[in-house]
């Protein structure tokens, strides 16, 4: 059994607004395996976003309201913490990349100070500030000639900061910025940033929209998280950018040992990104499973409509599979399984009771009742 | 092709045709009034705006004493039973001149008001929408008007042509409407780019056309707006320059003058001021009350 | 292009446009009436102001005309006013603008600091009770006759306090003309604040200070309404942006989140509307003084054009311009701090 990093069960979040409740999350389950890469997908207004702000509790309140429910992080309940233990989970140790790099950075601020201010927050950096005095004391050592006055001095005071490593005193705020900005620098070499010196000191609006993606990595990244949410990172980018970050988030999946939790409606991208895909639909998980599972035999009829309609190019076809109906009003969602109205194979339980999740396969998990009863 | 009825000519067609154009602004116009009821402050707003209004129609019937009228023996007196706000140093009565004064300052502001949106409209729309020499000539007018501060400006108009009312009102609508010609501009520069302008003129339709039944009732939004707010401020304005002495002559009832009268008295007799200025203070805030929420409930932002 | 670059160049911009003020004046000088009347008095004989023609040029084609009066207001020669017992307009604006600067310095500073704390507590606690108030606050702010502010401010904290026994604020001009005879000041700037501790004069220091107290919170109410309101209004807009949502993913602390993030940004409009809100302060000027009895420009400018007072109106016509263009230049450069995507390009 694989350890469970995060685990959901029947998160329900709710708006509520002048024209009704809407009800965007009711009863979502999943759970996110340590070291995996899980994809969410479904379409535009599942609520596949409102999933990630939930887990980070950072859903607008008015009007939005997480509703019941449970979040399982570190032995720990999310939706039972304060705002201030949420305060120090929240880019530590669960962070999130965002959709749009324009809109998403701060205009204002350099790109270095915007990822700095990460590192400064969660981070104590006295190791690192004696790490880097020391390196800059061996600089000097190495200028100077070795049999002096001068060079004793500089390797006794080294020998002193060395044994100062168990018990670092605390550093003045000069020297933790410099520490702070080495990382920067370093992560962004992480992300592969040309010229991170560079970009340091820039502004978004002087970056080009794949490198201000990357910063957004950056910054989710700087602190080492466990989890890393990804909400529709790649869509607001060209292709071919998208490409590249996508590659990047690969080779970083394996340099961190993060999970990451793709939210996306592309297909494509779980596909090649992810180990475990669930599948949305109108604010409920309908199906997960592994992603070739998924695509080699999808068991609920919203998956396998979503698969049909992709065009293939090996095959001839006359016309593009739709699936009939349209997605649900939020606010008046159809009651019992709340694909039913468009599902081929509905039966009249369907329109009565919502299924829970069956097991019909090891690791398949489906919301149908097609493939279990009531009760099991 | 068959001419459906909507595309007869006729008063019954064009007014079924107004419907249907209607129908989705209606709806809009019902979320307005379900908005604007939400908040206390701008019902209060409308509520005293409409009593004033109604103290400027019914003048006639509700003060008790007429505008000019002097009781010389009851000159400077305390507010009391008989003189509900007190006499002035004239012995005239302040409740009434008050009500006599609100005929003076708010038809003076809707007057102002009307006729700079008006022209700043026209004169905006046309110059946004031409560009060109046009545009250009009529940006540098209006910068000039805008390098003044407005009671400045309207200040050294109103003493150019001389001090009177007429006089005043004429200097502040000078003043006023550049503003509004830039607003309009601006809203017609965008609204000229977007595809429903093409369209019109795919299908035929001429510039006047255009800017008056495509264009501008698209920008009313803030015009009205800064309408409503403007309507406050032109009463602060000309209140304050009758105070200075540019605007109403002596004797005659109006806010601003009658603040100005009763400073030489202001330690003696505190109610000539106070209550003048009282009514200032109330019309113009009503207005602001309601033009701000106006602000709040069109934001088409805000409505999501 | 750096700070520097771009200050420079707004500053060369600055030219032609006092070039085009000073166009106005000359044009308003002509279309107004005859333009030696800048420059004599009732007293001056006619055969001086033969004289006085002449040697201002009066009697040439217009563009020579304009050209001396240009060479003429940057000789400090800008004619006399009839307003100010007939002295010259240059020092007469040297006498007054001090006055009207202090005065609406001191407004300025207050609106400021009252104004942008709480336009924030008033955004960040909406429609908690702070939230009412300030807006409430706002709101008779823009729709105060100044005025009658300044009157009432007289009659309760000058009049009833003294009746009641307690230490009144005094309801008019700079200074206490005793306290200015017993200690005369050294006059430097012409600002008496300044001045004061300059010149180690305590007792007028703080006799100013206390004659500024009152002028200084009536001109600044309406400016202080107006940047609470844009305060609150460019604070609320900012807060639901995108990139606030990202600085709360990070876990940074709602203070961090609000005056790191979001307050740059929702400073960059309230910036501008305290530029343009400069206007209404200058016209408040006029009106302050009058009330208060304050030797400033606002004051003058007012019996200048009762008068009909040439030089008078010209002269303020100018500085006018001059202190509005040069406050629009400011505003644009703190603009441009404040935002960087301004200075580049």
């Amino acid at each position: 059994m694989p350890d469970v990093l995060l685990s959901i069960r029947g998160l329900s979040t709710y708006f509520y607004t002048y024209a009704g409740v809407v009800k965007a999350l009711d009863g979502v389950d999943l759970e996110i395996y340590k070291g995996e890469t899980l994809g969410l997908v479904g379409e535009t207004g599942c609520g596949k976003s409102v999933t990630a702000l939930s887990i980070m509790r950072l859903v607008p309140n008015p009007p939005g309201r997480i509703v019941s429910g449970q979040i399982l992080f570190e032995g720990g309940d999310l939706l039972e913490k304060s705002e201030e233990e949420m305060r120090k989970i929240r880019g530590a140790k669960i962070s999130m990349v965002f959709q749009d790099p324009m809109t998403y950075i701060n205009p204002v601020l350099t790109i270095g100070d915007q990822i700095s201010e990460v590192i400064l927050l969660h981070q104590d950096l006295r190791k690192e500030v004696l790490a880097m005095k020391i390196e800059e004391l061996r600089r000097k050592l190495e200028k100077v000639d070795p049999t002096s006055g001068t060079a004793r001095d500089f390797k006794s005071k080294i020998e002193e900061l060395e044994k100062k490593k168990i018990d670092a005193p605390k550093p003045s705020k000069s020297d933790v910025k410099k520490a702070a900005l080495k990382k920067t620098i370093e992560n962004l070499k992480l992300v592969r940033m040309p010229y991170p010196d560079r970009v340091v000191k820039q502004y978004p609006h002087e970056l080009s929209g794949g490198m201000r993606q990357r910063a957004m990595i950056a910054m989710a990244l700087s602190c080492g998280p466990s989890l890393l949410i990804a909400d529709e990172a790649t869509t607001a980018l060209d292709v071919t950018i998208q490409a590249q970050i996508l590659q990047l988030l690969n080779e970083l999946k394996k340099e961190i040992g993060a999970s990451i939790l793709i939210i996306t409606h592309d297909l494509g991208i779980v596909a090649e990104m992810c180990d475990r895909v669930g599948v949305m639909y109108a604010g409920v998980v309908v199906e997960y499973t592994g992603t070739k599972a998924l695509f080699k035999k999808p068991l609920h009829p919203y998956t396998q409509g979503l698969l049909r309609s992709i065009p293939k190019l090996h095959k001839e076809m006359e016309r593009l599979e739709i699936i009939p109906g349209s997605v649900p009003n939020l606010i008046y969602p159809p009651p019992g399984c709340r694909f039913h109205p468009r599902c081929p194979y509905v039966m009249e339980i369907c329109k009565k009771e919502r299924p829970a999740m069956f097991k019909p396969e090891e690791g398949h998990f489906v919301a149908c009742y097609l493939y279990g009863q009531r009760g099991n | 092709m068959r001419r459906t009825i909507s595309q007869h000519g006729g008063f019954q067609a064009r007014i079924s045709r107004l419907r249907e154009d209607m129908k989705p602004q209606m709806k809009e116009l019902g979320f307005t009034i379900y908005l604007l009821r939400q908040s206390p402050l701008v019902v209060i707003g409308f509520g005293l705006t409409t009593a004033f209004i109604l103290m400027a129609i019914l003048a006639p019937s509700i003060a008790p004493y007429g505008p000019e009228e002097r009781l010389p023996y009851e000159a400077q007196q305390p507010p009391s039973w008989k003189h509900l706000l007190g006499t002035d140093a004239y012995g005239g009565d302040i409740l009434s001149r008050i009500i006599w004064a609100s005929r003076i300052d708010l038809s003076m502001a809707m007057t102002v008001v009307v006729i700079a949106v008006m022209m700043g409209a026209v004169i905006g729309a046309v110059s946004g929408f031409l560009g060109g020499k046009v545009d250009e000539t009529m940006m540098r007018i209006t910068d000039v008007f805008l390098a003044f501060p407005a009671l400045i400006l309207a200040m050294v108009i109103a003493a150019a042509l001389g001090r009177n009312l007429n006089n005043l009102t004429i200097a502040l609508t000078i003043v006023w409407w550049p503003p509004y010609a830039r607003i309009i501009r601006g809203t017609v520069l965008s609204e000229r780019e977007k595809l429903y302008v093409e369209a019109a003129r795919a299908v035929g339709a001429g510039t006047r056309r255009i800017i008056f039944r495509h264009v501008l009732p698209n920008s009313i939004y803030p015009l009205l707006v800064n309408a409503t707010l403007d309507l406050g401020g032109v009463i602060l304005t000309a209140a304050g320059l009758s105070f200075i002495g540019f605007g109403a002559g002596a004797g005659v009832a109006e806010w601003g003058l009658m603040v100005a009268d009763g400073r030489n008295y202001l330690y003696s007799s505190p109610w000539i001021v106070t209550f003048p200025g009282l009514a200032i203070l109330l019309s113009s805030l009503a207005l602001n009350l309601v033009g701000d929420g106006l602000r709040d409930v069109l934001d088409p932002r805000l409505r999501r | 292009m750096r700070m520097r670059d771009y200050v420079i160049r707004r500053l060369l911009l600055l030219i032609p446009v006092l070039l085009g003020v000073t166009l106005i004046a000359f044009t308003l000088s002509h279309v107004i009436g005859d333009p030696v009347a800048a420059y004599v008095t009732e007293k001056t004989p006619d055969w001086q102001v033969e004289q006085i023609k002449r040697a201002h040029h009066l009697d040439q084609p217009l563009y020579v005309q304009y050209f001396y009066y240009l060479a003429d207001l940057l000789r400090g020669d800008w004619g006399l006013s009839r307003a100010a017992n007939d002295r010259p307009v240059i020092e007469v604006i040297g006498e007054f603008f001090p006055a009207t600067l202090e005065l609406t310095t001191v407004a300025i500073a207050f609106s400021l600091a009252l104004g942008i704390p709480f336009g924030i507590i008033s955004a960040v606690r909406k429609d908690k009770p702070v939230d009412h108030g300030t807006r409430v606050f706002a709101l008779t702010g823009v729709s105060m006759p100044i005025f009658w502010l300044g009157l009432l401010l007289q009659y309760i904290f000058f009049y009833e306090f003294k009746v009641a026994g307690l230490p009144s604020l005094p309801s008019g001009s700079r200074v206490d003309e005793f306290v200015i005879l017993e200690h005369p000041l050294q006059r430097i700037t012409g600002l008496y604040l300044v001045d004061s501790l300059l010149t180690g004069n305590t007792v007028v220091f703080f006799d100013s200070l206390t004659h500024l107290i009152m002028p200084g919170f009536c001109l600044s109410y309406v400016t202080l309404a107006l940047i609470m309101r844009m305060m609150r209004s460019s604070m609320l807009e900012v807060l639901r942006q995108d990139y606030i949502t990202l600085a709360r993913s990070k876990g940074l602390s709602e203070r961090v989140v609000i005056y790191k993030h979001a307050l740059k940004n929702a400073m960059i409009p309230t910036v501008t509307v305290t530029g343009l809100a400069f206007g209404g302060l200058l016209a408040g000027a006029v009106l302050t003084e009058t009330v208060f009895s304050w030797p400033g420009v606002g004051r003058w400018s007012t019996s200048a054009i009762l008068r009909t007072d040439f030089a008078a109106i010209m002269g303020f016509t100018i500085l006018v311009a001059v202190v509005y263009v040069t406050v629009n230049l400011v505003v644009d450069v703190l603009y441009a701090a404040l935002d960087p995507r301004i200075r580049y390009g």
